[in-house]
């Protein structure tokens, strides 16, 4: 397990520089911003002075030799926009993005997983096709559309939930901001939450079903049976912990795109979150915090992959961690 | 011992058809057959001849789109064919077990030996966890594995074949079921692990007085170890009687071809016989006898479903034609006496 733990970080930590170098090359060359940054009146000396105080007339290996060294000392750089550093930038902002993704993944979970296992159960019945069509329309109705009509009902024509922002009773649990704690904070968190989860929703039912379909016809299921257990017994200790493996595998992965690219929901609903910094910073090539948001996601996806085989293990005995290849 | 006059099971007339898209599949028309306390019937037949399915619809495990269509299933008097679902279940695993065809697959590989074996015996009895665990020892202990208690942390992944066969005999055997389908528990063993596992099942039907259905295609196993034989074709009982009776004597032509097909070492360096041909499809099924394309002895009246006869005393035979007794020029050292068994 240690060993494992310890290959996995070397792995991450090599996965990390080559990303930093694809994602600071990347932005590099996306465009120029002094062209935003400088304002259109400033004359020729005082453009050379800007430019030479964020650094942007060295040549691109001096750059990003200099991000390198900044960044293992844990400074990504100072956001061109607001003049402060680009990662508590970030970081102030993760929370808000944290809390709607995790609300949205246990919509997806405590929904999707018994309208799965039903609709794998009986998949003849009728209930059984308007769970299935229901998950193609999920996955392929567009967020921001999905986003507006939710508005429109639940804010607009109903009036029951707010269609902006994350509410004014935030907490602080464990210093980390949170508004899943009052029941205002849970009406504004609820839309976008579900906005979110919609797509994950549909791949957890269809994922579910499909393992459901799979497992009933197992023999151990049959031997369950012939055992005299109970069908509840069946269902929820034999059929459910052998689906619960693909069903973890997708969830944490799917995880990461959640927080990385909420930025659509975050944008209709007008969530606090990184996702609407990442959209506003992109607008303003305000590069460092462009470059600090991907890092953050990169170290989360990698993060997240040593947390799925680190289930698997606990889910299924046959797997020891050392036998899996990062 | 029981009252050995009153059978553990008796099946009547039972018929479990499949509805699928493209017509009735009648896994298993018109079978009857009794087991009492104590004794072991062999379920002998080719692959789809409707053995497990019979296995399966004593048990009500049949699944969709099956389904028990007629017919008696009398468990000690109580007919199975009418309990309700929770009756069933009260019943499986407590008085009626299964084992399986394919140790690889019976048990579940995510739960270890002793959730397995525990929630069998809690699913029957409030008995506390330190209980059924003890007994749980103890039938591991029975079908001869070694140190019990450390294997009952063990996952099934951690077993051999052979292992998990007598695991899963083990939890058959948890709750003193009066009836065990075996479902050619020994096929995917080595002929060692099988001998021995024949062994404790023959010595465990004799000590406890549990009747068994013993489902195989083998029928050296059936020789050894069964009392009685019911030799299936295509859904139905073909020939039954005594063990004995019946091998040495096999009055049915497809009975017949099955005892030829055995290789033997009176018979070498002589061509195998085989039955030609291939066990018939059960969907749309030609009227008439369902052996005649492959029967030797074929003739006129094998258009017409063979009815049962009794050519011998104690046979069912359903044959227009049966084998006169003795003739029999393959097998050699048969005797021609008449038996009058079963």
């Amino acid at each position: 397990m240690t060993v494992f733990i310890i290959r996995r970080l070397m792995q991450a930590a090599l996965v990390v520089l080559v990303m930093s170098f694809l994602v600071f090359s990347g932005v590099f060359l996306v465009g120029d911003p002094t062209e935003i940054l400088v304002a259109d009146d400033a004359d020729q000396a005082e453009r050379a002075a800007i430019i030479e105080s964020l650094g942007l007339d060295k040549p691109f290996h001096v750059q990003y030799l200099r991000f390198l060294t900044k960044a293992a000392q844990g400074n990504l750089g100072d956001s061109f926009v607001f003049n402060e550093p680009a990662l508590p930038l970030i970081l102030d902002r993760l929370p808000a993005t944290m809390e709607l993704a995790v609300a949205a993944l246990l919509i997806a979970v405590v929904f999707g997983i018994p309208l799965g296992v039903i609709a794998g159960l009986k998949p003849e019945a009728a209930y059984s096709k308007v769970i299935m069509s229901g998950s193609i329309l999920g996955f392929s109705l567009p967020t921001f559309w999905v986003g507006i009509m939710l508005i429109l009902l639940f804010s607009v024509q109903l009036g029951w939930l707010p269609s902006t922002g994350r509410g004014d009773e935030i907490t602080y649990v464990l210093g980390f901001p949170t508004s899943l704690l009052t029941l205002d904070g849970w009406s504004h968190v609820l839309l976008p939450a579900v906005n979110l989860a919609l797509f994950k929703l549909s791949a957890v039912t269809r994922l579910s079903r499909a393992g459901t379909r799979e497992v009933v016809h197992q023999d151990y299921v049959k031997f369950a049976r012939a055992k005299g257990l109970t069908d509840q017994r069946v269902i929820f200790v034999h059929v459910l912990k052998n689906i619960l493996i693909p069903v973890v595998t997708v969830l944490g992965l799917e995880f990461g795109g959640l927080v990385a690219f909420s930025v659509v929901t975050e944008t209709i609903f007008a969530w606090p979150g990184i996702g609407k910094l990442l959209i506003d910073s992109i607008g303003l090539l305000d590069r460092p915090v462009i470059v600090a948001y991907l890092m953050i996601i990169v170290l989360l996806f990698v993060f997240l992959n040593l947390l799925v085989d680190i289930c698997y293990s606990l889910l299924d005995p046959r797997v020891r961690l050392q036998d899996i290849k990062a | 011992m029981a009252n050995s006059d009153v059978p553990t099971l008796e099946v009547r007339n039972l018929q479990t058809h499949f509805f699928t898209r493209a017509g009735v599949v009648k896994a298993v028309d018109d079978v009857s057959f009794a087991v009492r306390p104590g004794e072991i019937l062999g379920l002998v037949g080719e692959s789809g001849s409707g053995k497990t399915v019979t296995g399966f619809s004593i048990l009500g495990l049949v699944d969709e789109p099956g389904r028990v269509v007629d017919g008696e299933m009398l468990y000690k008097g109580e007919n199975l064919v009418n309990a309700s679902d929770e009756r069933m279940r009260q019943l499986r695993g407590n008085n009626i077990a299964m084992i399986f065809q394919d140790p690889m697959m019976t048990l579940n590989p995510v739960l270890r030996i002793d959730t397995q074996m525990i929630e069998a015996i809690q699913a029957h009895e409030n008995v506390s966890r330190a209980e059924a665990w003890e007994r749980s020892r103890a039938a591991l202990q029975q079908v001869g594995i070694p140190a019990a208690e450390e294997r009952l942390k063990s996952y099934p992944h951690q077993f051999s074949g052979g292992m998990r066969q007598r695991v899963a005999i083990a939890i058959a055997l948890l709750n003193k079921p009066d009836l065990i389908v075996a479902d050619e528990p020994t096929t995917a063993l080595d002929v060692t692990i099988q001998g021995q596992i024949l062994y404790e099942v023959q010595k465990l039907c004799e000590e406890t007085g549990t009747a068994m259905i013993w489902i195989t295609h083998d029928l050296s196993v059936v020789a050894g170890l069964a009392d009685e034989i019911c030799v299936m074709y295509a859904g139905r009982v073909v020939e039954h009687g005594s063990v004995d009776a019946v091998l040495d004597n096999p009055t049915h032509p497809y009975t017949h071809g099955l005892i030829n097909s055995v290789p033997s070492r009176n018979k070498r360096g002589q061509p195998l016989s085989q039955i030609p041909g291939m066990t018939p499809s059960l969907l749309n099924l030609p009227p008439g006898c369902p052996f005649k394309t492959r029967c030797p002895r074929v003739g006129p009246d094998c258009e017409v479903t063979p009815e049962i006869t009794h050519p011998v005393v104690g046979r069912d035979v359903r044959c227009h034609y049966p084998v006169p007794a003795g003739e029999d020029a393959a097998r050699a050292g048969a005797t021609a006496s008449p038996e009058v068994t079963a």
